[in-house]
């Protein structure tokens, strides 16, 4: 990859990389490029890099022409400074202001009130800089959060949260309604904040992996995968076929698990209690399969570095096989009932609108994107072993409402099923594991996986043997963002149904 | 109508028997008296808080409403607010931005009341312990009845865990299906 006046090198590893620094004065600019040529930014994290003799440093990570391009943005200790990014990628926002919360990182414009810091820590304060919060005891307590506040006849706000009516994660959300018409809702995270980032400095590369795995539950296989592949990026480690192949198969199952439960979800949030009945038995069925095969419901801490922890016994490849064929019969037939049910299509349909033209401009990724003709996966650009000779086919619509989240789901099911036949009738033999030996002195990783909700990445810094920073980036952080515009003009009680649809991690964006 | 009425008539009763309760489950000795858990025990209404838990927790507290499980058949069902609750049943660990909400959920909730602890964070901290954004395992921050470790816990320990809050004893008071 060339940029003009920077000077790139290929970081090694699964997926296409390229590196370099640049200068603070460079940045807008860059971006700029970055945007004229169909870029999209992916990641903004923050380091102290102090420990060896420099300042504080801005990472980010754009997706560029099929690959991965991290720039590396070094700032002065005493003043770290940085040009505004969100008027020319959106999706910066939250991510400058939760890298302001955690490191200092100011930039020169833009929302400037917290994001994922509340009450914990007092606002000169870093978590992750070395010094970090030495000699400050941990706080609880509430903050002053300045909403913004819609004002005119007749309008009134909703406050929903952190701890919500049904069972999902924390967070709060502020409606101005004028009657049952949602003007502007605005989404406050940050609850589940558990400083993941800080917990990873010192961790070996197991510990890691299992850290990785428990940022976003639902997420499991795709943290650990990119976790795993950033750790063998570190010593340009290739795997063999048999491990790559055994995490797709758990990738797609992780895939196949989420998109039944949600599409049992998006039914009982459209008042059709049938639906979550029979999707959620699919759903337990896969996971009861799981447990059979690899000894974890959620499978959770099997992709380690290096391969994966365990190995498909050859007698289990006839019931993943007949679970396939069950799934394929049961789903058709269950899609085929949502299809037909008038009044589940009379809540999907036109609700919680996202055109194709907002979801572009806010760099809405993932499954979200797709149902809003966003056609972006990892599966397939920049692509990596063994998605590059699958031929996955994206699942798109232009529509963007509920019903196109749903159809889509329901397109990447059979998909994902088309993908498991494949892996399993044709698994390579092999070890499922090598033990990597870990390089001394300073290298970098990164990993890039196409999970359910979307790209996930992981970003690893490492120097002797141990976790120097490591960054953890969901698909979520450029999602949130579209939920509050989806939301716009439908009534409150369609929100559970779009929100749904969406189905975005708390956890994942809070770390 | 008619594909959803064969669907319904071919799928049939998949729910399965419930587990009996665990003695060892329990942090602290039964506080509730045995007349007051024979009523909650008939209609238990939970709250289920999530105080910081990597959502893995949420997947299965979820599959306990599926109808391999069915908690609903036994008389416990999930309720939308605290103040119509007799369980919490809390995810960990307890970060510090949960944890005036956590407070505030629990005061909430009338007594007679049980707190049920879920999974290795809730139970331990787990893997993000205590530190500047977590306050560690539930215990810290609300009184617990019973703990339920597992990352997650499936959903049979789960279950095994809310009966064993409603339990006297080690097996006294065994739920049972409804004939």
């Amino acid at each position: 990859m060339e940029i003009a006046g920077l000077t790139l090198a290929e970081v090694p590893g699964a997926v296409p990389a390229w590196r370099g620094t640049l200068a603070p004065t460079a940045l807008v600019s860059t971006c700029v490029a970055m945007r004229e040529r169909g870029g999209r930014l992916a990641a903004l994290w923050g380091a102290d890099d102090r420990d060896r003799a420099a300042g504080l440093t801005l990472h980010a990570l754009f997706i560029v022409e099929r690959a991965l391009l991290w720039l590396n943005v070094p700032l002065p200790a005493a003043d770290p400074t940085v040009a505004d990014l969100s008027a020319i990628f959106p999706c910066a926002d939250r991510m400058q202001r939760a890298v302001f919360d955690l490191t200092g990182i100011r930039h020169d414009g833009g929302d400037q009130r917290p994001w994922l810091r509340h009450a914990a820590w007092p606002a000169d304060a870093f978590p992750l800089r070395h010094a970090g919060l030495a000699g400050l005891t941990p706080r609880n307590g509430i903050d002053d959060y300045p909403f913004v506040h819609v004002a005119g006849d007749g309008v009134h706000e909703i406050a929903v949260g952190p701890v919500h009516a049904g069972i999902i994660e924390p967070g709060h959300f502020r409606f101005s309604v004028v009657g049952e018409k949602v003007l502007r809702l605005e989404e406050r995270l940050g609850y589940t904040h558990k400083g993941v980032d800080r917990l990873f400095r010192g961790m070996d590369f197991k510990d890691g992996s299992r850290l990785a795995g428990r940022i976003s539950g639902d997420s499991t296989v795709a943290y650990a995968w990119a976790y795993a592949m950033a750790a063998e990026s570190l010593g340009g480690y290739e795997l063999q076929p048999r491990p790559l192949v055994l995490r797709a198969l758990l990738l797609e199952r992780e895939r196949i698990a989420n998109h039944l439960g949600d599409l049992g979800y998006l039914g009982n949030d459209g008042g059709f209690a049938f639906g979550l009945a029979q999707f959620s038995r699919l759903r337990e069925d896969v996971l009861r399969l799981n447990q059979r095969c690899f000894g974890h419901r959620l499978l959770m801490d099997l992709i380690v570095p290096g391969g994966v922890a365990r190995d498909l016994a050859p007698e289990m490849v006839r019931p993943l096989l007949d679970q396939c064929d069950a799934l394929e019969r049961e789903v058709q037939v269950l899609r085929a009932i949502y299809d037909d049910h008038a009044g589940l299509q009379d809540r999907f349909l036109t609700c919680g609108f996202l055109t194709p033209q907002l979801a572009s401009r806010l760099g809405v990724i993932g499954l979200a994107g797709r149902a809003s003709d966003q056609p972006c996966d990892a599966r397939v650009a920049p692509s990596h072993e063994p998605y590059d000779r699958l031929e996955v086919r994206i699942a798109t619509r232009r529509q963007g409402d509920v019903a196109a989240r749903v159809a889509v789901r329901f397109d990447e099911i059979f998909e994902s099923l088309r993908l498991v036949r494949t892996l399993v009738e044709d698994l390579p033999r092999g070890p499922s594991h090598i033990t990597l030996p870990w390089p001394n002195g300073e290298q970098v990783g990164l990993g890039w996986v196409e999970g359910w909700r979307g790209e996930t990445l992981v970003a690893i810094e490492a120097r002797d043997g141990v976790i120097r920073r490591c960054h953890a980036h969901d698909p979520s952080w450029q999602n949130w963002p579209a939920l509050e515009h989806a939301i716009m003009g439908n009534i409150v009680p369609d929100f559970p149904l779009i929100n749904k649809s969406f189905n975005l991690s708390y956890s994942g964006q809070d770390l | 109508m008619y594909k959803l009425l064969k669907q319904i008539v071919r799928t049939g009763i998949v729910t399965e028997a419930p587990p009996e309760p665990d003695a060892a489950l329990r942090a602290v000795s039964q506080r509730l008296k045995a007349h007051m858990l024979a009523t909650l025990g008939r209609a238990l209404t939970i709250r289920h808080v999530d105080a910081g838990s990597c959502n893995g927790c949420e997947l299965e507290i979820h599959a306990l409403n599926n109808p391999y499980y069915s908690l609903e058949a036994l008389g416990i069902r999930f309720v939308a607010s605290p103040r119509h609750a007799d369980l919490l049943l809390v995810t960990g660990p307890v970060s510090r931005h949960m944890e005036t909400a956590l407070v505030r959920t629990y005061d909430a909730t009338p007594g007679p009341k049980l707190v049920v602890a879920v999974g290795d964070c809730g139970c331990t901290g787990g893997i993000f312990g205590e530190s500047y954004a977590s306050a560690g395992r539930v215990s810290n921050v609300i009184p617990v009845d019973v703990e339920v470790p597992g990352c997650p816990p499936t959903p049979t320990a789960l279950m095994q865990g809310i009966l064993t809050a409603l339990s006297v004893g080690a097996k006294a008071t065994s739920a049972r299906r409804p004939r």
